[in-house]
């Protein structure tokens, strides 16, 4: 019953075969892209959280099948090389990584906020709503709040 | 990995209706995150699935030539939050619907799931149900319009036939005047917690006398509901703190809230006094808004 999908993950284009049931963490992980994170595993804590065009979700509770077509964007794409991206720059000058568990999700939700946030007002309470889907166990999320703010101010 | 059984993707309203009609035990599946977690917790009643996810047809929002406006059941609450026609015509449901857990699952959860799984939670539904919304149902016999009211009809039930296709939530226009709109939720974190209690209010002056009052709640009772008792109280009187006594003494008779974890019976009570309260006041504050006719 499996299904055939196309889904360009980080820029590179793949092929391949998943079940329906299959949710886009375990496709993800199951092609070695082991950075995104399972905690809760049914949508409240946003470790796994990936883009999916361009679109944060909850890759636990998204089908593998869904991504056919899609761009998905995971950690292991954000960084060039040696060079961060600026946001996980923002998060390392600020101190947001403690245990470094949510951080992956964290930086993908930051990532979709700040392109979909640039040159517009926004306050720290809105940063706050914006990230709401991720927790955080360590870091009492200032710091993470300051890592966005910074990245919004670049 | 979920335990789906049979997998079929439905590329229009039409072929999921076939799809639905040939298989008892088949379900739609729009964002899946109800149905997903379901699955996780071991419910085998979600196996067979029909995926309606995204489907083109069912994300339109638009305005009818009647002045109503016409939200996809596959339209997701970001894509509400962010809609201009919804912002303009019916703000209401932009703020019930952002009140839905945290933003990854508003990009994927729809109004369509969250008024089909019939949850007497659902944060959707209160702004609905003030707005007198109706709701368009295409079946293997036609396509059917029903009053939202009434949809509810126990805990985790709706009036939906099982071949039936949620496809559009149709808004009919605000009444021109002083007319204004508020959603409220209770619940004890700020983002990704289910509501305690919800409330939602929408109420026309003229006069400054209470023209109607619509009163809606979530969790108040086994289903989600309106407030005929509370309504009547407030009929053709001043917006004063009088008549705001009686719509609070007289809500008791229209919810029937009850104990859990969350909050004991008479706690909700309190709360949905106090709501009821304070959403006539947003809704009555928008209404007096100059240049802001619809709320
Ligand atoms: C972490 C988390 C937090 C949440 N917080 C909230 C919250 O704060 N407030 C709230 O209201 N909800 C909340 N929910 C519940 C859920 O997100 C919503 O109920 C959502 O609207 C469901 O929509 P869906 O498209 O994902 O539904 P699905 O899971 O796809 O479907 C739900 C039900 O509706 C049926 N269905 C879906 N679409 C249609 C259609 N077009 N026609 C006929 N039947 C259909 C399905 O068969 C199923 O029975 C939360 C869920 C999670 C996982
Ligand atoms: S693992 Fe997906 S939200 Fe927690
Ligand atoms: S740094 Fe440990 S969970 Fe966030």
């Amino acid at each position: 019953m499996s299904h055939t999908i196309t889904v360009t993950i980080n820029g590179k284009l793949e092929s391949a075969q998943v079940e329906p049931g299959m949710s886009l963490l375990d496709f993800l992980r199951a092609q070695g892209l082991t950075g995104t994170k399972q905690g809760c595993g049914v949508g409240e804590c946003g470790a796994c959280t990936v883009l999916v065009d361009g679109t944060p979700v909850d890759s636990c509770l998204f089908l593998a099948v869904w991504a056919d077509g899609k761009a998905v964007r995971t950690i292991e794409g954000e960084a060039r090389g040696h060079e961060l991206s600026p946001v996980q720059e923002a998060y390392l000058e600020a101190g947001a990584v403690q245990c470094g568990y949510c951080t992956p999700g964290l930086v993908m939700t930051t990532t979709a906020f700040v392109e979909k946030h640039a040159g517009k007002p926004v306050s720290r309470e809105d940063i706050r709503r914006g990230h709401a889907g991720n927790l955080c166990r360590c870091t009492g999320y200032t710091t993470i709040v300051n890592a966005v703010e910074s990245c919004l101010k670049k | 990995m979920f335990a789906v059984e049979k997998y079929h993707k439905a590329h229009s309203v039409a072929e999921a209706v076939r799809l639905l009609a040939a298989d008892p035990f088949a379900v739609p599946i729009a964002g899946g995150t109800d149905i997903l977690v379901k699955l996780r917790e071991g419910h085998r009643e979600y196996a067979n699935l029909v995926d309606i996810h995204a489907m083109p047809e069912l994300t339109p929002i638009t305005l009818e030539p009647d002045g109503s406006l016409a939200v996809g059941a596959g339209a997701t609450f970001t894509q509400v939050i962010e809609s201009e026609l919804v912002q303009r015509h019916s703000p209401v449901l932009a703020e019930g619907a952002s009140w839905v857990a945290g933003p990854q699952i508003r990009n994927v959860g729809t109004v369509g799931g969250n008024i089909c799984n019939g949850s007497v939670c659902a944060d959707s539904v209160p702004p609905l149900l003030v707005l007198d919304a109706e709701l368009e149902l295409q079946g293997p016999d036609g396509s059917r319009r029903i009053p939202l009211r009434g949809f509810h009809t126990g805990p985790g039930k709706v009036a939906r036939g099982h071949a039936e296709v949620l496809t559009r939530i149709i808004v009919p226009p605000a009444p021109t005047g002083s007319f204004g709109a508020a959603s409220i939720k209770y619940a004890m974190r700020q983002a990704m917690d289910i509501t305690t209690i919800g409330c939602a209010a929408s109420i026309l002056l003229e006069n400054d006398r209470i023209q109607w009052l619509k009163l809606a709640f979530s969790v108040a009772a086994p289903t989600p509901v309106r407030c005929p008792a509370a309504e009547a109280a407030a009929f053709g009187q001043p917006l004063d703190a009088a008549t705001i006594a009686a719509v609070q003494a007289a809500v008791a008779a229209d919810v029937s809230p009850r104990t859990s974890w969350r909050a004991p019976a008479d706690f909700r009570l309190h709360i949905i006094r106090e709501l009821a309260a304070r959403a006539i006041d947003k809704a009555a504050a928008r209404s007096a808004q100059p240049g802001r006719s619809t709320a």
